[in-house]
């Protein structure tokens, strides 16, 4: 057989590596305005498209989806032809990837801010687009698959193991998250409801961290630190253990961000039990990355590379620590809705993902353009500041995290609370300070390696395509006579595929399998009623705004929460909600119960300026509510909608629901009227007072009704 | 909050968590025996695929 000639393409590997770099520092940027919004909330402009709600999921999608999403098919598409030993399989696939892709973060970045939102955490991209993310992963996982099945190298290496349970798992987390119906063109509602979309959307949420800024990172680790280190990696067996037990393991921890909710205890506590038996193959994946340079620690010292990549991996080994930590009941008890998650997060976004991402960046570019980096002295000096930055970040938010706590909790002695909301929220502003500067410091990092990069470029000579040759696969392959089962797994990609897909699909469907079961078995309250048709409309506003983003609706079963908000929080309250707006972080207060407890006009003036009615208070003005005219043209349709899902209005209530919107809506004026407000009935406003005014109701008028 | 009436009104329900453990276990069990029966040479080979270029 004669050795083959090929080329590497290497143009596709560049630009992803340019996307990565521009899109990392405009999701920075994000992260650091909405950092210094909550000090200095004059920074949301008391305009809708820069206020918090809507910046944060922009902040959220583009270090996730567009710069940590990038960073994958930059590592993904420059490793995985090495080893396999083959081109990209089509370089059209490449392109339509690599623009595809870009043009969905540009869609979704203008339609968050333009407040098109599904208001799911991580999933608030709108129904088209969710289709176009299908079609482009779609084209990735074809250019992959025929890459390697067009391989030379018969073992597929453990990295590629990754990349391929990567492809699957996001699909089919994706796919089952994004069920939705459309309404209009960037309007849909999900087709899950309250306690269900719950546990479907954390599913895919706790997931997304697992198999979108995890695994494709595990990967790359497994391709790029024994690269960098020049030596093979610790265990291969370690890996293959690695690999399966994590696959296996993370699907099901996703309960874990619903402890204390309206969720069914046996699906949280199997959400426990999975997270904290997660942090065995986790730590043995840490184990393996640190232990490849044993005998090599030298190199870390000159070697900027290996010093991104060691940071990275240990801060992967704390934040998988803290996960499984978090997830047991009496520390969420603590952490929940706090700062605290915030730090946890963030140890793994800009330690993890960002390190090991600068890492790669570092390593790639002097390589495709056959030179050295422009100066080690700057790269160092990121490599510093990153670090600080991140400590910076961190520590004050833990400490932030912990006082917000104790401060919710704390009680006098004569059994009252003793600090009002507003309390804790000031106390906050020292400690959110110090964190942007953490994030300035950290974006600083990224701009002088960005400078370092440039020059790099402008020193060197771009290699295109590399020149590389390897024997051809033999057409017969004759396996050993004592071959084994994994060994035939190990060798065939589809196999590998469905393998994958059967382990994660497994966990879901033991998890879903009870959820649909409770839709039937959710105790149904009788007074809950769907929302009239000017609290639906009020509850797309408040998703449309991001108020999710600080202001949860749920409250847990403490006494500390019960005493400030009102009764604990039941499953079938939020039958009608689609989608569930439970939130995951309580910058501002929980707002489950908050109907009734002030008047129409408290509302009416806090929109107008916060502080007036709360002194202190760091939340957003929203004057354009008052400006804005309710759009009622969808009403119909999104009544209809909500029939198809379920929600009992009555037939033909469609073709009445503006009359009833109307009527609803000069109420609220009336009311405003008395408190000397005049405004037109047909603003947003008070479509939103409509809904807050609504929230917990339900349950109250049982209370009066039981003590009669 | 015990939401004890899911485990009383979903029939069997208590034997998920069990089947969860129990396909784990075995999953888990076979592939650390296959790992420590593999061939030293075609691990040797597999951990090298990085190097071969």
């Amino acid at each position: 057989m004669e050795i083959e000639k090929f080329q590497y393409d290497n143009k596709t590997v560049k630009w992803f590596a340019y996307a990565t770099i521009i899109w990392g520092l405009v999701g920075m940027l994000g992260g650091l305005i909405i950092a210094l919004q909550l000090v200095f909330p004059v920074l949301n402009f008391d305009t809708a498209y820069t206020t918090y709600g809507r910046v944060r999921p922009i902040h959220t999608n583009a270090v996730i989806f567009a710069f940590v999403g990038n960073g994958i098919f930059m590592g993904v598409y420059y490793s995985l032809q090495r080893l396999v030993k083959a081109r990209m399989f089509s370089d059209l696939l490449s392109k339509i990837h690599f623009w595809g892709w870009q043009l969905i973060i540009v869609l979704a970045a203008a339609s968050l801010a333009l407040g098109k939102t599904t208001g799911k955490e991580y999933a608030e991209l709108e129904w088209p687009i969710d289709i176009l993310i299908t079609l482009v992963w779609v084209v990735f996982g074809w250019n992959m698959f025929g890459t390697i099945l067009r391989r030379r190298e018969r073992h597929l290496y453990v990295a590629i193991w990754f990349y391929i349970a990567t492809f699957v798992t996001v699909a089919m987390l994706h796919i089952v998250n994004s069920i939705e119906i459309p309404v209009t063109l960037f309007k849909s509602y999900s087709y899950y409801a309250g306690v269900q979309d719950a546990l479907v959307q954390w599913w895919y949420g706790h997931n997304a961290v697992a198999f979108f800024l995890t695994t494709p990172y595990l990967g790359l680790m497994y391709y790029f630190i024994p690269k960098a280190a020049n030596r093979p990696v610790y265990s291969y067996r370690l890996s293959i253990i690695h690999f399966w037990a994590l696959i296996f393991l993370y699907i099901w921890a996703g309960p874990h961000h619903l402890l204390y909710t309206a969720v069914p205890d046996w699906a949280q506590s199997l959400g426990v039990v999975f997270s904290v038996m997660l942090i065995a193959p986790s730590w043995g994946g840490m184990i393996n990355g640190l232990l490849t340079l044993r005998g090599a620690w030298d190199k870390v010292r000159d070697d900027v590379v290996l010093k991104f990549l060691v940071v990275a991996v240990t801060a992967y080994g704390m934040a998988t620590f803290e996960g499984p930590m978090l997830s047991l009941k009496s520390v969420n008890a603590v952490a929940h809705f706090t700062d605290w998650i915030v730090a946890h997060v963030h140890v793994g976004a800009l330690g993890w993902n960002g390190f090991l991402t600068f890492g790669i960046l570092y390593y790639l570019i002097p390589k495709m353009f056959q030179t050295n980096l422009y100066s080690k002295k700057l790269a160092n000096m990121h490599f510093w500041i990153g670090t600080l930055g991140i400590l910076v970040y961190a520590i004050p938010m833990y400490w932030a995290g912990f006082m917000q706590s104790s401060m919710w909790k704390d009680f006098t002695e004569e059994g009252q609370l003793q600090w009002q909301f507003l309390d804790t929220v000031t106390r906050m502003m020292p400690f959110y300070a110090a964190r942007a500067l953490g994030g300035t410091l950290y974006l600083v990092g990224v701009i002088i390696m960005t400078y370092n990069l440039f020059k790099t470029v402008a020193i060197g000579k771009f290699l295109p395509n590399e020149d590389a040759e390897a024997m051809p696969l033999s057409e017969n392959y004759t396996p050993h006579s004592k071959d084994h089962w994994h060994r035939w797994i190990e060798r065939k990609p589809i196999q590998l595929l469905v393998v994958s897909l059967v382990v994660v699909a497994i966990g879901g469907i033991i998890e879903f399998v009870p959820t649909f079961l409770v839709k039937s078995n959710i105790p149904t309250i009788a007074s809950v009623k769907p929302y009239t048709p000017l609290e639906l409309e009020g509850r797309d506003i408040y998703i449309r705004e991001g108020c999710y983003t600080c202001h949860s609706q749920m409250i847990r079963p403490f006494r500390s929460e019960v005493a400030r908000y009102g009764e604990y929080s039941k499953a079938g309250e939020f039958v009608y909600d689609h989608p569930f707006q439970w939130g995951s972080k309580r910058t501002g207060p929980d707002l489950v119960r908050v109907g009734g407890k002030y008047p129409d006009s408290w509302h009416y003036n806090h929109f107008i300026e916060p502080t007036s009615m709360s002194p202190g208070s760091i939340m957003p003005t929203y004057t354009w509510l008052l400006d804005d005219d309710l759009d009622v043209s969808s009403l119909k349709a999104k009544i209809k909608a909500m029939q198809t899902l379920g929600v009992p209005y009555p037939d033909g209530f469609a073709e009445m629901a503006e009359a009833s919107l109307r009527k609803q809506s000069q109420e609220i004026q009336a009311n405003l009227k008395k408190d000397g407000i005049e405004t037109s009935s047909e603003k947003e406003v008070i479509a939103m007072i409509a809904y807050l005014q609504r929230l917990g109701k339900d349950i109250k008028t049982v209370s009066v009704n039981n003590t009669k | 909050m015990k939401f004890i009436n899911y485990l009383q009104s979903i029939s069997g329900i208590g034997i998920f968590p069990m089947i969860s453990l129990f396909m784990f276990f075995t999953f888990f069990a076979l592939v650390t025996i296959y790992v420590f029966k593999a061939d030293k040479k075609y691990i040797e080979h597999a951990k090298n695929v990085p190097f071969e270029n």
